[in-house]
């Protein structure tokens, strides 16, 4: 067994897995990572499966001891941990360690992955927390304590995590329109395809609100409740926008002028409050045709990911034989 | 517009619409259909979210899209639900205490009626939960008397506990995690609407009817203490 100790957690800093499905209709939204790329590629470099436990890791922060061990840990995600030489890497931690993991100089999530079994509480079969609540793993908060069961050290996989370069576009958020578009002033339509929009501090797991122009609604606010997905851009009263992300409400009813394609999710959870985007609109069809191809290349990503590239001795013995010296 | 109305949602999802607004003849297609989606589920179908006049059918797109799923979904809407639509009737205990019903004074005075006769207009009410939404577990129940229908407050009240039980309008629910709200506090139920149990994670299915009891103090703080 492994143990670790928080001895500081910023907010917003909860247990993951890759979250939740079929329960939208009891109010209980997917959860699981804001960026689900860079969670799936610290477990799957730390040859867990791609939907292990992690801590998700947000801009306040963490530092952790490793009281029992050793393990062998990953971290993913924008590029936090870059100062202490950590970011996208697999790495080993020995008792008596400390871990500091802040942000760097991009990026809102990081993704801490334990080669092991995180022991921390399920609900509804899944340790993704939705931060409300606070069901599932669980707020990380400091003073916390948690053991990870079968713990392995994966020596032939310590190093660098190649980066998923092709979601690292600045390109325009692609949305499909709707479903409440109708109850929008054409020039809102107009404002929200044409300007370009700020994150706010206004971010944390439920959603996050832009800053831009006002969008002015038709008469929308008596309309019922209506389903929600993940990504939906939701329009008050006062006309600002709010993208609904993990931890969204199910039902809601504001009207949502458009979604964001889950393609490009991840990236716009990596913002951070003053980062600026714009939206694109395309078909249904085309935002399907996206997935897909996004999904074969996610998937070649993950698997070239996934092979371990041999202890530090083996990777020595390679470099040997090509360079023909080594030193002492 | 015509109805049933089909509206494509994002990469994997499809809002099916019965009506503009709620009527029980809405409703009732919503629900009709939800069991007709359970019961024969289309080839790619992850889940499905039914609301006042519209659900959600949510779908995997790596494996069908919005044109298939419409396609499947117009076919199923003729056919019959097996079994009873009715539902099932849920119980929820509630304590009217003056500490644990902030609001029961104000609603009284704003409906002219005595705290007695709120308390009775709401339990006589023919509740049915019509929605989930906001946070996990909190059904939304339509049916609440004539009598007791006031809009929301102006501003919202912080931190409200768990377990109260609400009403704005027609609307009733039973808060599961401690909010602000703007609904008026008219009891607190230590009835667990999440619950411990996988096989039966939340007490209400929508569209079944709902029944309050009233408890006393002793029975309500005996229930708060046997859930721990």
């Amino acid at each position: 067994m492994a143990k670790f100790r928080i001895t500081f957690a910023g907010p917003h800093v909860s247990f993951q897995d890759a979250g939740r499905t079929g329960h939208l209709r009891f109010g209980v939204p997917g959860s699981g990572p804001m960026d689900r790329l860079s969670f799936a590629a610290a477990n799957t470099a730390l040859g867990n499966p791609a939907g292990a436990t992690t801590i998700e890791v947000s801009m306040g922060g963490l530092v952790l001891e490793c009281l029992e061990g050793p393990i062998s840990l990953a971290l993913a995600g924008g590029d936090f941990g870059a100062q202490q030489g950590l970011a996208w890497s697999v790495f080993t931690a020995q008792p008596g360690e400390k871990l500091t993991i802040r942000p760097g100089t991009s990026g809102s999530w990081a993704y801490l992955a334990f080669a092991g079994d995180v022991d921390v509480p399920q609900w509804l079969g899944h340790t993704a927390t939705h931060a409300l609540s606070g069901l599932g793993g669980g707020r990380v908060r400091t003073g916390d304590m948690f053991d990870v069961q079968n713990p392995r050290v994966e020596d032939a996989r310590i190093g660098d995590i190649a980066r998923p370069e092709f979601d690292r576009t600045d390109g325009p958020m692609r949305v499909v329109m709707g479903p409440q578009d109708q109850f929008f002033q054409q020039s809102a339509l107009d404002a929200f395809l044409g300007e370009t929009w700020a994150l706010t501090d206004a971010y944390d797991r439920m959603g996050v609100r832009l800053a831009g122009p006002k969008l002015e609604l038709k008469d929308a606010l008596g309309i019922p409740s209506e389903p929600i997905l993940r990504g939906s851009v939701q329009v008050a009263g006062d006309g600002v926008p709010t993208v609904l992300l993990a931890d969204h409400g199910t039902t809601g009813g504001y009207p949502k002028i458009a979604v964001v394609a889950a393609v490009d999710q991840d990236r716009l959870c990596q913002l951070r409050a003053g980062g600026t985007l714009r939206f694109a609109a395309i078909s249904p069809e085309e935002a399907v045709k996206l997935v897909r191809t996004r999904d074969a290349v996610m998937t070649d990503y993950l698997s070239a990911i996934a092979i371990p590239r041999g202890s530090l001795q083996q990777r020595l013995m390679r470099e040997n034989l090509i360079t023909g010296f080594i030193e002492d | 517009m015509g109805f049933p109305d089909f509206k494509p949602v994002s990469d994997n999802g499809l809002l099916v619409a019965f009506g503009d607004s709620m009527t029980p003849q809405v409703h009732d297609a919503v629900l009709r259909l939800d069991r007709v989606l359970a019961q024969h589920p289309p080839h790619g179908l992850v889940e499905v979210v039914p609301a006042f006049v519209n659900l959600m059918v949510v779908f995997d797109p790596l494996v069908t899209d919005h044109a298939a799923m419409q396609a499947a979904v117009q076919a199923l809407l003729g056919t019959e639900v097996a079994g009873s639509t009715e539902g099932t009737l849920r119980e929820v205990q509630v304590c009217f205490d003056a500490d644990l019903a902030p609001d029961l004074a104000t609603v009284a005075d704003q409906t002219g009626l005595s705290e007695e006769a709120v308390i009775d207009a709401h339990l006589a009410g023919e509740l049915h939960v019509v929605m989930y939404g906001f946070a996990p577990g909190y059904a939304y129940m339509t049916g609440v008397p004539e009598a007791l229908h006031l809009p929301r407050k102006q501003a919202p009240v912080r931190d409200v506990p768990k377990g109260s039980v609400l009403i704005a309008g027609a609307q009733c629910l039973v808060s599961t995690v401690t909010m602000p709200t703007g609904w008026w506090i008219i009891g607190r139920s230590p009835t667990e609407i999440l619950r411990d149990d996988p096989a039966r994670p939340f007490l209400f299915d929508v569209g079944d009817p709902v029944r309050f009891t009233r408890i006393d103090r002793d029975s309500y703080e005996k229930a708060v203490r046997a859930n721990g």
